[in-house]
């Protein structure tokens, strides 16, 4: 596994993000509450640019009128059609089969793990070694 | 990782295939500001947008019948680095689709000032005639590739005409442009003069989705959520296609070419099956129908592909793609605007070459003759 220096911490705002070309691919490192993610820079479904995603909060509703925001900063909305991925780990929560997602059993018995999607923009692990962000490939 | 989805970027897919230019059938230019625009206007015009304004045909204050996920219904990264709104700055609609995507052509589709749906009708023909010089000027002018529809608000025959007839001395616009949300379903006899000059002029009728027509855009009234709107936009256009053919526009116009925007193309094959089978049992009601309602769709409507369904198998689509014809789709972006389609990866099952030729170039290329 490859290891890449590619950033000082400094280098990238909290709340900002910054692209590296690493091995050919364009890999976005994302600063969000004092940690870093990076992720593929390109959204799963039609290839549109992360770094340009919202970086906003998990809204999730138990039912109607009851609204609850969690994550601040850590999910990413994609620039085009709305898409969101966990930086955390690239998951995606938004996803067209869902409906069918939730109709299994697992989905009654609540939790995160049920409103996972099967799509997964790919994530890379980071690590802040003396203050650079290194990405791991 | 095994779970990620990747697809083949454009490079890998020329190398295997011949190269193919794509006709873009809907580019939203905007204007940069009202003062652009102004100088197409008499000076009395140009007071009036100042100080009045839009008045439009809608219940709800500020808010628009286009399909909100972003601001200015925009892709994130289409806001033109030198300020402005999306879809404002030429070199950069260049550098960020045009070149890159190799279009072709782009036709160019105003939605601006919500011109088809201003209350005050000779404001309205003021700011279409304004937005017809100016797509010209500001956008045809300056790159070949991109052509203009003559804009023509339905609801003021007498204006639309007379626009209409302006613009066709110039000779440089590709398609007549009316709204899908009208004062009255579009068969409506009132507005048979524009299909006849449209005819004659062997101009495509281009019906974009959008607009206030003050009517709620759903049989079951008016939708509280963006998300709903969106979804109406198909209803609007299922109304408008069956009012098209059932009032007889199509035996009346016989060579009249339709052509449908930004409305999806999934619900057509139910929309027609369901004409066909009614047209059994009420044929006698419309005698002026002298065939089955498919027919008529068959010969006179083309469907831009954007927001190309996505259904969960693949090979659904496959299916609607042939039910409602590969001859009959016309590929869009959208560009700017959020629910954009990227032509490399907006048809999530595989084309043949000649449907990809036809439904990427060779449709929009007769059908405008480009």
């Amino acid at each position: 596994m490859a290891r890449h220096i590619v950033a000082r911490t400094s280098d990238i705002p909290p709340g900002g993000n910054k692209v590296f070309g690493v091995e050919g691919r364009d890999i976005v490192v994302f600063h969000v509450n004092g940690e870093f993610f990076a992720l593929l820079n390109r959204c799963p479904h039609e290839g549109a640019p992360l770094e340009k995603a919202a970086c906003v909060a998990r809204l999730t509703s138990p039912e109607p009128g009851v609204y609850q925001r969690s994550r601040v900063g850590e999910l990413l909305r994609c620039p085009w059609h709305g898409w969101e991925f966990d930086m955390r780990n690239g998951q995606s929560w938004f996803d067209p089969k869902r409906v069918k997602v939730r109709s299994y059993p697992v989905a009654v018995e609540s939790g995160e793990e049920l409103q996972k999607g099967p799509y997964v923009a790919e994530t890379f692990p980071v690590h802040v070694e003396d203050s650079y962000v290194i990405i791991e490939t | 990782m095994s779970d990620v989805i990747d697809r083949p970027i454009l490079a890998e897919q020329v190398a295997a295939q011949s190269r193919l230019r794509i006709i873009d059938c809907d580019v939203h230019p905007s204007i940069h500001a009202h003062s652009d625009i102004e100088q197409f206007m008499p000076k009395r015009w140009q007071q009036h947008l100042r100080t009045y304004g839009s008045h439009l045909r809608t219940p709800y204050i500020g808010t628009t019948p286009y399909p909100r996920s972003s601001p200015l219904i925009a892709r994130r990264d289409a806001w033109p680095p030198t300020g402005g709104p999306p879809g404002s700055d030429l070199d950069f609609m260049r550098k960020q689709h045009l070149d890159p995507l190799d279009i072709e052509f782009g036709i160019l589709q105003v939605l601006d000032l919500f011109i088809f749906s201003q209350q005050n009708l000779e404001f309205g023909a003021a700011i279409q005639r304004a937005i017809n010089d100016w797509q010209l000027a500001f956008w045809s002018d300056r790159d070949p590739r991109l052509k203009a529809s003559i804009l023509a608000g339905q609801d003021d025959t007498e204006f639309a005409i007379a626009e209409i007839e302006r613009c066709a001395k110039i000779g440089r616009y590709v398609q007549i442009n009316v709204c899908p949300r009208a004062n009255e379903p579009l068969g409506r006899r009132r507005y048979w003069p524009i299909y006849a000059r449209a005819q004659e002029l062997g101009l495509p009728l281009g019906i974009h989705v959008g607009g206030y027509g003050g009517h709620a855009p759903t049989g079951g009234g008016w939708p509280s959520y963006y998300v709903e709107e969106h979804q109406s936009n198909a209803h609007t256009m299922a109304a408008q296609l069956t009012s098209l053919v059932l009032e007889g526009v199509l035996e009346r116009f016989p060579n009249l070419k339709i052509v449908f925007i930004e409305g999806g193309f999934g619900w057509i094959p139910s929309a027609t099956w369901r004409m066909d089978r009614h047209f059994e049992a009420f044929r006698s009601e419309v005698p002026h129908l002298k065939r089955r309602p498919s027919e008529y769709v068959k010969e006179h409507f083309w469907f831009t592909t954007q927001p190309i369904d996505e259904p969960d198998e693949a090979k659904h689509l496959r299916s609607l793609i042939e039910w409602v014809g590969a001859d009959r789709l016309l590929f869009s972006s959208d560009y700017p605007h959020w629910d954009f389609d990227d032509p490399r990866y907006a048809f999530k099952t595989p084309l043949t070459e000649t449907e990809r030729r036809k439904i990427f170039n060779s449709n929009a290329r007769a059908l405008y003759k480009l």
